[in-house]
């Protein structure tokens, strides 16, 4: 058998791939916590809550409904984006003016509450989720087996990713996003409704996570602290990445998913820790983050 | 109503938090008119602007466009109304290129310039349209700060500052565009320090001092002003 710095080959690439995955995850949330910050200057504690009922939607709608996985990568987010709709119309809107310490505690208070009901309802063990027949099974590529499904995620990720950062680079959307991220009152004396461009930001980012959710769903199980398991490392991320940046969200994700996967393999007893000792340094050595404007 | 002001002012008062700026601001401006607001530093020629774009939120008093109520208005309702306002700061937006800040405010009617027009106008922006806007000289910006506004169909420019630190010959180019934009029928109101080149596009003047409306001429009337006007601007 192969070895790379005396290390099996297929368990190398096996945690590469890993670490991949995870990084589609860390890429997905981050990116929709990076607008959200960027735009409404909240820090969506909820934002974990919201991944984590975007899979539990996917698995009530399968169970109760009979829907299964492709609707539900449409439903869900449509579900916990309206969800987040109302939640930021009738309260998140209220705290604008205040210290954004109250945008926090709001979305961390929800977060709790969502997670708490959840686990009454259904029990804090992970219930599983199978991936849709075309997506069953796995193919040898020769130096690895890799589950299609997983092959999918990476694949559906990045397209994500790809597609709302050309949301918001290239079109009209984007550029009142991206206005109003530097000075909402100048773009909204110019016509804008920019209230409702606030509105529609925290339920797209919500909606993402969602989606997030549903693709985890049939990889980690569907359980009610999913979530703020995944939330931690999503907020380190975005601080390496800095706060805001779009295309710092994503590349950090993918980047520090594959250097945890690596970790695993040539030290193991750091990679739970790896992601964190980087946000230190980063933020002792570039306080704005990697891809953030120093201001 | 054929006489009656297309923005109409009464007895405008505006606060920041508690400071008092305003007290009982006056102004009129009729349909086609371009009307100067001079007063010297601090003496709340800004702060008009933005009480009347609906920035400033803390105001009372009467604010009418065509006899329409602004004051009760959200801040993007007042734009739609018709208002273009072309800030102090120039408000370049970095994370645009020049087209996309050209391109930024919705258009609130069918009036407005074409895209090409207003490139002839500013062939420069026209060059530039893909670089960063912040990039740009400071007098390319104040263009695209006035270029963005025209593409709207804004029936009133509110201009605050226009030449503000910017060299003659710029200075120059952007009076020739207000001429211009006069000779199409554009209402303008437009805040100055340099009366100079105030004179060039006023119908009239305002006087401002210490948040105070303090006197109102017409344009050809300025050399007849000149000693009220050496003492309110401190000159
Ligand atoms: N954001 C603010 N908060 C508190 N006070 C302010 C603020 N902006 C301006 N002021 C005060 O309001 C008064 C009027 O300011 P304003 O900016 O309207 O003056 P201006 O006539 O535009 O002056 P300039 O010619 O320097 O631009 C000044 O006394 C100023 O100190
Ligand atoms: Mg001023």
């Amino acid at each position: 058998m192969s070895t790379i710095f005396g290390i099996p080959a297929p368990a190398l690439y096996g945690q590469i791939l890993i670490g991949l995955i995870n990084g589609s995850f860390y890429a997905l949330l981050s990116l929709g916590l990076a607008v959200i910050f960027g735009l409404l200057r909240v820090i969506n504690f909820a934002h974990g809550a919201q991944y984590m009922l975007g899979a539990f939607a996917a698995y009530l709608l399968l169970n109760y409904v009979g829907i299964g996985y492709w609707p539900s990568l449409m439903l869900a987010p449509l579900i916990v984006g309206a969800v987040a709709v109302v939640i930021e119309r009738t309260m998140l809107s209220r705290l604008y003016s205040l210290d954004p310490l109250y945008g926090l505690l709001l979305t961390f208070g929800l977060a709790l509450i969502f997670e708490g009901m959840f686990r009454y309802w259904f029990g804090a063990a992970g219930k599983p989720y199978s991936p849709p027949a075309q997506l069953a099974g796995g193919v040898n590529l020769g130096f690895m087996f890799m589950p299609i499904y997983r092959g999918w995620v990476v694949i559906a990720s990045l397209v994500i990713c790809l597609g709302t950062w050309l949301l918001i680079e290239k079109t009209r959307l984007g550029a009142y996003l991206r206005a109003a991220t530097e000075n909402a009152t100048l773009v909204q004396a110019f016509g804008v409704n920019v209230p409702r461009l606030l509105t529609l930001t925290y339920g797209l980012g919500a909606a993402l996570a969602a989606l997030a959710g549903v693709l985890a769903a049939p990889i980690y199980q569907v359980s009610p602290l999913m979530g703020s398991n995944l939330i931690i490392i999503v907020f380190a991320v975005v601080v390496v990445g800095g706060m805001g940046s779009i295309l710092g969200a994503i590349v950090t994700g993918y980047m520090l998913g594959v250097l945890e996967g690596l970790t695993k393999v040539f030290y193991p007893e750091a990679s739970s820790i790896v992601i964190f000792v980087i946000m230190a340094i980063v933020l002792l050595v570039r306080p704005a983050g990697l891809f953030g404007r120093e201001e | 109503m054929r006489d009656a002001p297309l923005l109409e002012v009464r007895d405008l008062n505006a606060w920041y938090g508690e400071s008092h700026v305003l007290h009982g601001v006056d102004l009129d401006i009729r349909e086609g008119e371009t009307v100067t607001l001079l007063g010297r530093n601090g003496a709340g020629k800004t702060t008009t602007l933005r009480a009347i774009m609906g920035i400033l939120r803390r105001r009372e008093g009467v604010i009418r466009l065509r006899g329409q109520d602004l004051l009760k208005l959200p801040l993007h309702k007042v734009a739609q109304a018709g208002l273009g306002y072309v800030p102090e700061e120039r408000g370049i937006f970095a994370s645009l290129n020049v087209a996309e800040n050209l391109m930024l405010p919705p258009k609130v009617a069918e009036s407005g310039m074409s895209v090409e027009e207003i490139y002839r106008l500013f062939p420069n922006l026209h060059e530039r349209r893909t670089s960063q806007g912040t990039k740009l000289s400071g007098g390319e910006q104040q263009m695209l700060a006035i270029a963005r506004v025209l593409r709207t169909g804004a029936k009133i420019l509110l201009l605050d500052e226009p030449t503000e630190g910017l060299a003659p010959v710029i200075v120059q180019r952007i009076g020739d565009v207000l001429v211009a934009l006069k000779e199409r029928g554009m209402t303008i109101l437009l805040v100055e320090q340099n009366f100079r080149f105030a004179r060039k596009v006023a119908d009239r003047f305002y006087l401002m001092e210490d948040g105070r409306m303090v006197g109102s001429f017409p344009g050809p009337e300025l050399d007849a002003h000149m000693d009220q006007l050496h003492e309110v601007l401190g000159v």
